[in-house]
């Protein structure tokens, strides 16, 4: 089995947002994570692999410190990583990161059985990566996956839709997108950062793969970033709670009319 | 050139989020000179072309086959594909609903097309479309342009203003080749009661850790109850076992914008805000006269949730008659 997780590296989630001159988000002095999702992502490959043999690949595309993420990735027991990594892939939109994940994955890592990526990025938060490497790779998807089971080369996924779940029968290879629940994720061991450190990690350029810079041109430009407009603190009801119960539902009817 | 909104129905009736982005469309269409339609995908939903056409749709493309009946990202990817490569519209909208999400981009691909995820807002000026959708969990707001001739975006649920506007309705029969699908579904299960969707309520109640157990969520359920209202969770409550993933609003949950937001026994993470921070009003109930969540509560509550939430059931029974 060839397993394949997709990771992007994100903001921690507590980071503040700092917007620059440019309008645009600075990264400058924020901790950097594997995005949650693909930590699940990455987990569930793992499993995936421990019960059915085969290989596990993490990829990225991303700048030069995303390597960090996959080591991390790697310790926790993947067992390779590359990195897509180019300067005309700088502000690349969700198109051109499924165009440079596509062809990876359609030429030099061809052969895959399963792909997971997470749900969506939590930071520009688009979730348009998986359903766009799936169509392009014209395989089964299922997103939003709280559980996953391959059992004789058959692959089954439960996923959230609106209001409950769905039960899916894919047909190999297949792409999964990871919501929370899937699983517990691991946390890697000393001995696993210390193997990480001897895997395998390439790095690749768009020429590697055979792709131009107007390949891999974006559709979608950020043109500015603003803070939006801070929530100021309200009317604090304090006293008995008879008459705070009675303050609040006469505001709610009268001054915020939402009853 | 047109506006193509792509309808999204469930068991024979248009969802809400669907009237939504024909209202936004129509209003688009207005700014921009473009012609509204609809396309209408599933099996014996062609009666639902009617109730398009009064919220604005001009035309509506109805593609009825058994092959249908329920979604699948590959199939209706398929359809809208064809349907925009026919079309060729200045701008196709769909709703940020489980189906949406997954829809658009696997057909924005298929079209190799731009598209925005989740926005907020859409105007049209100087002859482009400029949409806006939270990043970073809504702790800022990015404006984007998509360069292009087709764009996509899909819409966050209860953020645009439903409007009524007569369309003329034109039927028009599309019938596309559609693929043999990859996935079977084997199995569906809706979660019982009737209340509304987290994502389309217009009221929610929250609770969290300061429910102390899960017995804790009944107080919440009574209150959802009595408002109409969805249940949510902060993480800590679905962590603890207490609720289930689906109802968790933050960052790594649910992105929510109701009229009334009611937090109870929730402090106020910053990861909780992003996922409710845009709410029209925010209640929060809490005993710590510290608690974050009054940073950003238009109303807040000091005190213990265990009393104060049995006394506004009575009251707001007692308003309802
Ligand atoms: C990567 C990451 C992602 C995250 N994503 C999310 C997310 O999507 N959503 C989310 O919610 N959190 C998220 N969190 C967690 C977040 O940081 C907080 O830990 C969580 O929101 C706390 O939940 P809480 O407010 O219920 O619990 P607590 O912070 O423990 O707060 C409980 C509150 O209840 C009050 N209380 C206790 N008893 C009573 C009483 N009797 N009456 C009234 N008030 C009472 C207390 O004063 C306290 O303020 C995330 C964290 C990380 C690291
Ligand atoms: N730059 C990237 N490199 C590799 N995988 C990515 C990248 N961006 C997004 N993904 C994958 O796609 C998922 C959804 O991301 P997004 O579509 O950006 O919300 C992520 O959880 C990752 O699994």
């Amino acid at each position: 089995m060839k397993i394949v997780a997709c990771i992007k590296q994100t903001f921690d989630t507590e980071a503040k947002i700092v917007v620059g001159g440019d309008g645009q988000i600075s990264d400058e002095g924020v901790n950097l994570i594997v995005n949650p999702y693909d930590e699940y992502a990455v987990e569930e490959a793992i499993r995936t692999k421990e019960k059915d043999g085969g290989e596990v690949v993490v990829v990225t595309v991303g700048g030069d410190k995303a390597q960090e993420a996959l080591r991390y990735c790697l310790a926790m027991g993947a067992d390779r990583a590359v990195l897509i990594t180019d300067p005309a892939l700088a502000r690349a939109d969700s198109r051109a990161v499924s165009v440079a994940l596509a062809k990876l994955l359609s030429e030099k890592e061809a052969g895959f059985d399963i792909i997971f990526t997470g749900k969506e990025a939590v930071d520009d938060g688009v979730a348009q990566v998986p359903s766009r490497l799936a169509e392009k790779l014209d395989l089964a998807q299922a997103n939003v996956v709280t559980a996953f089971e391959f059992n004789d080369g058959k692959a089954t996924a439960t996923r959230e839709i609106d209001g409950g779940s769905e039960t899916l029968e894919l047909a190999l290879p297949a792409l999964i997108s990871a919501q929370k629940g899937l699983n517990e994720v691991r946390y890697p061991s000393l001995p696993g950062i210390m193997k990480a450190k001897r895997k395998p990690l390439e790095v690749l350029a768009l020429s590697d793969l055979g792709l131009s810079a107007d390949d891999v041109a974006s559709k979608v430009e950020l043109v500015a970033a603003e803070l939006p407009p801070a929530r100021k603190a309200g009317q604090r009801l304090i006293g008995e709670v008879d008459e705070v119960v009675a303050k609040l539902v006469q505001l709610l009817q009268v001054e915020a009319k939402v009853i | 050139m047109s506006i193509v909104v792509c309808a999204e129905q469930r068991d024979g009736s248009l969802r809400k989020i669907t009237l939504e982005a024909l209202s936004e469309g129509k209003r688009l269409a207005v700014a921009s000179g473009e012609t509204l339609k609809a396309i209408l995908i599933g099996n014996g939903v062609a009666g639902l072309a009617e109730e398009l056409k009064k919220y604005g749709a001009d035309e509506v493309a109805v593609v009825d086959n058994e092959a249908l009946a329920t979604y699948k990202a590959d199939t209706y990817a398929a359809v809208l594909g064809s349907y925009i490569v026919q079309e060729n519209p200045a701008l196709v909208l769909l709703g940020h609903s489980a189906m949406g999400k997954e829809l658009a981009p696997r057909t924005a691909a298929r079209v190799d097309c731009g598209l925005v995820s989740d926005c907020i807002s859409i105007s049209f000026a100087d002859g482009d479309y400029l949409f806006s959708h939270p990043v970073y969990a809504g702790k800022a707001i990015g404006s984007f342009k998509v360069s292009g001739s087709v764009r996509m975006a899909t819409l966050r649920p209860n953020v645009f203003v439903v409007a009524e506007s007569e369309g003329v309705g034109a039927v028009a029969d599309f019938a596309p080749e559609i693929p043999a699908s990859k996935v079977t579904i084997t199995g569906c299960a809706m979660s019982s009661g009737d209340r509304p969707e987290l994502t389309e309520a217009d009221i929610i109640c929250s609770g969290g850790r300061g429910l102390g157990g899960p017995e804790g969520f009944k107080l919440i359920e009574d209150l959802a109850d009595v408002l109409g209202a969805a249940v949510g969770s902060s993480r800590a409550a679905v962590d603890a076992g207490w609720r289930e993933h689906s109802a968790q609003v933050g960052q790594t949950g649910k992105v929510v914008s109701p009229n009334l937001y009611v937090a109870s026994g929730i402090s106020g993470a910053i990861q909780h805000l992003a996922g409710m921070g845009s709410s029209k009003f925010i209640v929060g109930i809490n005993k710590d006269e510290e608690a974050n969540i009054f940073n950003v509560a238009d109303y807040g509550v000091e005190g213990d949730l265990n009393k104060v939430i049995p006394a506004l059931i009575e009251k707001l029974k007692e308003i309802n008659g």
